[in-house]
């Protein structure tokens, strides 16, 4: 399956986007990808939302992969026959506004000054992602969303889309989620944005023209990892082995087998992301909290007057986003009448089960989209 | 549609379903794999939900397109608003609940009527097994031994119907069954039928405060 990525620009002034924050950037990018054929009806599409560190492509190899050596990230679920089949439904998946993939965030030339922007970014929501990708849907002439589908962070942009845009969806899933961030949720980010604010190459966000922060950044990712797997997945991975089943060094070399694991994904995600960017995105996820508005909004009704069905997933060992938060958004759900379903699944690889192959998620997926009855 | 009903109920269950209206509002408690819910929904087009504390049957109902909530039933019943649903079903599973008045008394809350199935414990082969041999009875009903049964609860028709009034409903309807366990077909039993009948199906609803 061979994908491309597209990139849409508008002028921020034509539609009328003032963020969350009241800033107002000059005009928006977003890097998209599609799969499959929007049918004439226009009511087979289904949005995917990335988490914090994805990017839009979710599934296929790009043209230039001609050796197919780096799938999308969601490449088990996505594509013909699979639980989000691309032969019955057109998939977009668009990276969010403030990542570093293709869309305009920190690290996009600022057209006031032809530079970076740094910290001269505005501060952006969950929600002012979502009203991008709102766009890029007009853009495509996609009206109507059979389904809005993410986990983690693409979770809160999937309860967002369904708080602000009910109308236009049918169904919506949520995975290993949350209608906001426990203090726990908050610390983590924010230990994180400190190892990158204490590197000294950090410079206040303004390093794009010398050596980035990467060591910051490594260290953000390392506690980042750290709260994407668990106890469980920790132990069977690594338990006490030791690098090279060598005696201890006795200095502060990576003895460990999960130190030097960490270390390896640390120094892998400089190379790859923004830091500013990580702590744009941390941010919005921090600030983050639709509670009121799940507990209040009467009825989340599509364009017929029909409820929005809900499928909500948590996993047991996630203890980024554990299952009574996922209760907690069921629980909301069922005071104001939707159309609710739950499954907790059993799983020890934590928070990141969503993202690693299981026939359990695939099925539930396929069955619940299946089970959506098209207008 | 994957929906996928069975072609017929098992016995009891499709008594139950012969009391539901169409288009009505129900909410199946302890649902299994969905086989009430989605007949139902097939045939008098209802809007289901069902609750189902086991994992795996719980997401082979979402598998089939039914809004299915995985988790304890006490618990599951408590957010809805007050009279969301006009019948609330709980087949089978009243003899393992640990509080049962309790959850009677959220169902009255959030449901216009209840239906209730219990396998009878008065039935003579329970007595019998009681009276001569002095141990814990076992039946096709109720097959597990004292000390692994799921069922905490030894349920009567006729303790089901003091209950039901001490509790504050009035019983609509009732019917006492002879049938086992899995079976597609039984016999409805109106003579002696708290000696005579293996379940007993109850329709309450909670009395009006005039």
């Amino acid at each position: 399956m061979k994908i491309r990525k597209k990139l849409f620009t508008y002028k921020v002034a034509e539609a009328k986007q003032v963020l969350d924050s009241g800033l107002q950037l000059d005009s928006i990018t977003i890097a998209y990808e599609t799969i499959g054929v929007l049918n004439e009806t226009g009511d087979n599409a289904i949005l995917i939302c990335h988490a914090f560190s994805g990017d839009s492509h979710v599934a296929g190899f790009y043209e230039e992969d001609s050796n197919e050596e780096n799938p999308g990230w969601w490449e088990f679920m996505v594509g013909p026959g699979k639980g989000i089949d691309t032969d019955k439904y057109f998939v977009i998946c668009c990276n969010i506004l403030g990542s570093c993939m293709g869309s305009t965030g920190p690290s996009s030339i600022n057209p006031a000054t032809d530079k970076p922007y740094g910290l001269d970014f505005p501060m952006v929501t969950i929600g002012d992602m979502v009203h991008a990708q709102k766009e890029v849907l007009d853009h495509l002439g996609i009206k109507c969303l059979h389904s809005v589908i993410g986990g983690s962070v693409g979770g809160m942009q999937v309860l967002e889309w369904c708080v602000r845009y009910p109308a236009m969806i049918k169904s919506a899933i949520p995975i290993a989620t949350t209608m906001r961030h426990s203090a726990l949720a908050i610390a983590f980010n924010e230990v994180a944005r400190q190892a990158i604010m204490v590197d000294p190459q950090w410079n206040k966000g303004d390093y794009y023209q010398q050596h980035a922060p990467d060591l910051g950044l490594s260290v953000a990712r390392m506690i980042g990892h750290v709260t994407y797997l668990s106890d469980e997945a920790m132990r069977r991975k690594f338990g006490r082995k030791q690098q090279n089943n060598k005696d201890f060094s006795f200095n502060f070399e990576a003895n460990f087998q999960v130190e030097s694991y960490l270390r390896y994904q640390g120094s892998k995600f400089a190379a790859r992301f923004d830091a500013n960017s990580v702590l744009y995105i941390s941010k919005a996820a921090d600030y983050f909290d639709l509670a009121d508005d799940v507990n209040t909004q009467e009825s989340l009704q599509d364009l017929q007057g029909n409820h929005l069905k809900f499928l909500v997933i948590s996993f047991t060992s996630d203890w980024l986003y554990p299952t009574y938060q996922a209760k907690e958004l069921v629980k909301a759900l069922k005071r104001t009448g939707q159309d609710v379903s739950f499954c907790e699944i059993e799983a020890d690889c934590g928070h990141d089960a969503f993202l690693i192959q299981d026939s359990r998620l695939s099925n539930l997926l396929g069955g619940f989209l299946d089970g959506i009855e098209s207008t | 549609m994957v929906l996928n009903p069975p072609e017929q109920l098992r016995f009891d269950l499709s008594i139950i379903a012969s009391w539901i209206s169409n288009d009505s509002r129900v909410l199946d408690l302890g649902c299994g794999h969905g086989d009430l819910l989605a007949w139902l929904k097939q045939h008098k087009n209802i809007q289901g939900t069902g609750i189902e504390q086991n994992k795996e049957k719980a997401a082979s109902c979402i598998e089939r397109g039914l809004t299915v909530l995985q988790g304890d039933l006490k618990d599951e019943v408590q957010d809805y608003p007050d009279g969301f649903f006009d019948v609330v079903i709980l087949s089978q599973t009243l003899q393992q609940v640990y509080q049962p008045d309790e959850l009677l008394k959220s169902l009255a809350r959030i449901g216009k009527q209840v239906i209730v199935s219990f396998p009878n414990f008065s039935h003579f082969s329970i007595r019998r097994q009681l009276l001569l041999k002095g141990q814990a009875p076992k039946s096709r009903e109720l097959p597990f031994s004292w000390y692994d049964t799921p069922n905490i609860r030894v349920i009567t028709l006729d303790d089901f119907r003091k209950f039901s009034r001490d509790v504050g409903y009035t019983i609509v309807k009732e019917c006492a069954i002879n049938t086992h366990d899995q079976d597609r077909k039984g016999k409805i039993v109106s003579f002696l039928s708290n000696l005579r009948a293996t379940y007993g199906i109850f329709l309450i609803e909670k009395k009006q405060i005039l």
